[in-house]
């Protein structure tokens, strides 16, 4: 045995054996344990993205942050949270009672179920099944039907149009999103998690690196975080679906969306970035820490890209980000599916080297995305011209003399 | 009684429970949660034929897809919030009847099946259903012509829905 926690476990069940429990009462009691440490070793640090979201959009403002409580500001977060405790929760009149106290258990809920198949380690995961990243997909379905239930239940029309907002979003983003998906699952030829991570000898973002572009981005507009979040509008529909929740409740739904954000994290360093390969995973007693540390620097680091995204990115416009699904990232996604399923065959028939399959199947995505972008600069500057023809304007030029008259005037 | 019975037993509770309260919620938008429910109680008895597959396009598809549109339509549609006065008219005792009837023919004809008291052959634990489904589906022996059939329905459905939305005034 050469994995701790494991080991603990064992110990711990041969002691409740000893007892004369009986075997399925104690795999259930082992079970519980392990979900109860696995939530609050995640909410947990769920608690420190408070404090991390915050220090960063701070560098990002030119700001300090919060750095008066406790070494850099490390104990704010803690109150954060009694603040939002002792604040009183208000329901709206004419809410429908039980549908609006719903919503906020589902936000944090279904972020939470995420991990239960998140491998962390070799041997330390939840549940390894074999249909991991379907079962992802279909988490993320469950957390849009708390905000349409949040956005309906509140009886508020800002509330109403934000939910509507978010169904219309997330069902087009699930599509490239699912197709993106299903290219490292390709590679790897199985839905389960570890088993993905298992086949990455060469990281899949080196592989496929067009797939984890559009992975990301259709997640980041998942997570409804900008510039995709015109779900929570401030300047048109003031906060959207969660106008009307107060307190504890509110909180709840911002721990779920932060806490969204670091799974998308890990779910993004698992498919493309080998989870938690890294050296010395194998060893024995301090491999499987050393797997945990792996992966959370991984997320870690994809959830500063989306945070650098968030804070440098202005809010697109409802129809262009939708255009920008359908128009070009879904075609793209399915290009770029059918184009890895030959080439993988292909190569794997023609009996060549690792080397020359990585590099064979980088070039083939750099190409596939040069050509998609090129022929999106084409398509926007056409669309732009019928615009100004139809309107007698030149949105070049007006462009280009209000950037003078700025410059003028600063 | 087994633990797996006891589970079945709660689980069809609700899910039944959920399928009458579709019938009988005066609020449309209750309605469709119920709707949701019972949906998701289907999943869960799937899960305990240890098809885990099949419970989990169940909620794709049917609470991510399916039941998320119903919703979406339900809310766009006037005076959702109103409550109607009575679900049910005066065909109720007849609809009640037939369901019955219904319901007694199955459990006859079921309880006369031989495979009823039969014991749920054990599952390869190495085997992965996903590849052996994906295998049947492109297999001629298997379903091969009912999974083109579908995607030529699909793509019908496709088509027909970018007909319908084409912008014929360029």
């Amino acid at each position: 045995m050469t994995d701790p926690l494991n080991a603990l476990a064992a110990w711990f069940q041969t002691i409740l054996l000893n007892w004369g429990l009986p075997e399925n009462v104690v795999s259930v009691i082992l079970a519980v344990i392990g979900v109860v440490i696995l939530c609050v070793f995640v909410l947990l640090v769920d608690i420190f993205l408070v404090w991390i979201e915050r220090k960063v959009v701070a560098r990002f403002q030119d700001r300090l942050g919060p750095n008066r409580l406790g070494p850099f500001g490390l104990i704010q977060p803690i109150a954060d949270v009694i603040k939002l405790l002792i604040k009183e929760d208000i329901t709206p009149n004419g809410a429908s009672r039980f549908v609006y106290n719903i919503p906020p258990i589902i936000a944090l809920a279904t972020v939470l179920l995420m991990w239960a198949v998140i491998p962390l380690a070799p041997t330390i995961l939840g549940a390894d099944i074999n249909v991991g990243v379907l079962y992802i997909i279909a988490i993320g379905a469950i957390s849009t039907l708390g905000i349409l239930m949040a956005g309906w239940a509140s009886n508020n029309k800002y509330a109403l149009l934000g939910a509507f907002r978010t169904v219309a979003q997330m069902i087009s983003y699930e599509i490239p999103m699912l197709i993106s998906l299903l290219i490292p699952v390709l590679l790897a030829s199985s839905m389960g998690l570890n088993d993905i991570i298992t086949d990455q000898s060469v990281w899949n973002i080196l592989i496929v690196p067009l797939a984890g572009g559009i992975f990301l981005l259709s997640s980041i507009a998942e997570l409804g975080r900008a510039p995709f979040d015109l779900v929570e509008a401030e300047s048109e529909i003031v906060a959207g679906f969660h106008i009307e929740y107060t307190g504890m409740k509110f909180g709840l739904f911002y721990a779920g969306e932060l806490l969204h954000a670091l799974t998308v994290g890990a779910i993004f360093a698992i498919l493309f970035l080998g989870g938690w390969r890294g050296p010395g995973v194998n060893l024995p007693y301090v491999g499987p820490f050393l797997g945990i540390f792996y992966l959370f620097i991984k997320a870690f680091i994809v959830y500063y890209v989306t945070m650098w995204f968030k804070y440098s990115l202005p809010r697109l416009r409802i129809d262009h980000m939708l255009g920008f699904n359908w128009k070009f990232l879904t075609p793209l996604a399915l290009v770029l599916l059918i184009v890895v399923a030959i080439l993988d065959k292909v190569l794997a028939n023609a009996n060549v080297s690792i080397t020359i399959y990585v590099l064979v199947m980088f070039a083939a995505n750099i190409l596939i995305g040069w050509a998609a972008i090129s022929w999106a600069k084409v398509y926007t500057r056409r669309e732009r011209e019928h615009f100004d023809q139809k309107n007698n304007t030149n949105s070049f030029q007006t462009q280009l003399s209000e950037e003078n008259s700025s410059a003028v005037q600063s | 009684m087994t633990p797996e019975m006891l589970i079945f037993i709660i689980i069809a509770t609700i899910t039944l429970g959920a399928a009458f309260m579709v019938v009988s919620s005066r609020n449309l938008v209750h309605v469709a949660l119920w709707l949701i429910v019972t949906l998701f109680g289907v999943a869960l008895l799937f899960t305990l034929l240890s098809a885990g597959f099949l419970a989990i396009a169940q909620v794709v598809i049917y609470i991510g897809a399916i039941a998320i549109l119903l919703i979406f339509a339900i809310m766009l549609t006037r005076r959702t919030k109103e409550d109607v006065k009575s679900t049910f008219n005066s065909n109720w005792r007849w609809a009640l009847f037939i369901g019955f009837l219904f319901f007694t023919g199955l459990l006859v004809i079921l309880m006369n099946w031989s495979g009823i008291a039969a014991a749920p052959p054990e599952l390869d634990s190495r085997a992965n259903p996903v590849v052996e489904i994906g295998l049947a589906l492109v297999n001629p022996n298997g379903y091969l012509l009912v999974f083109e059939l579908a995607s030529v329905l699909l793509l019908a459905a496709l088509v027909g829905s970018i007909f319908v939305a084409w912008d014929r005034r360029k």
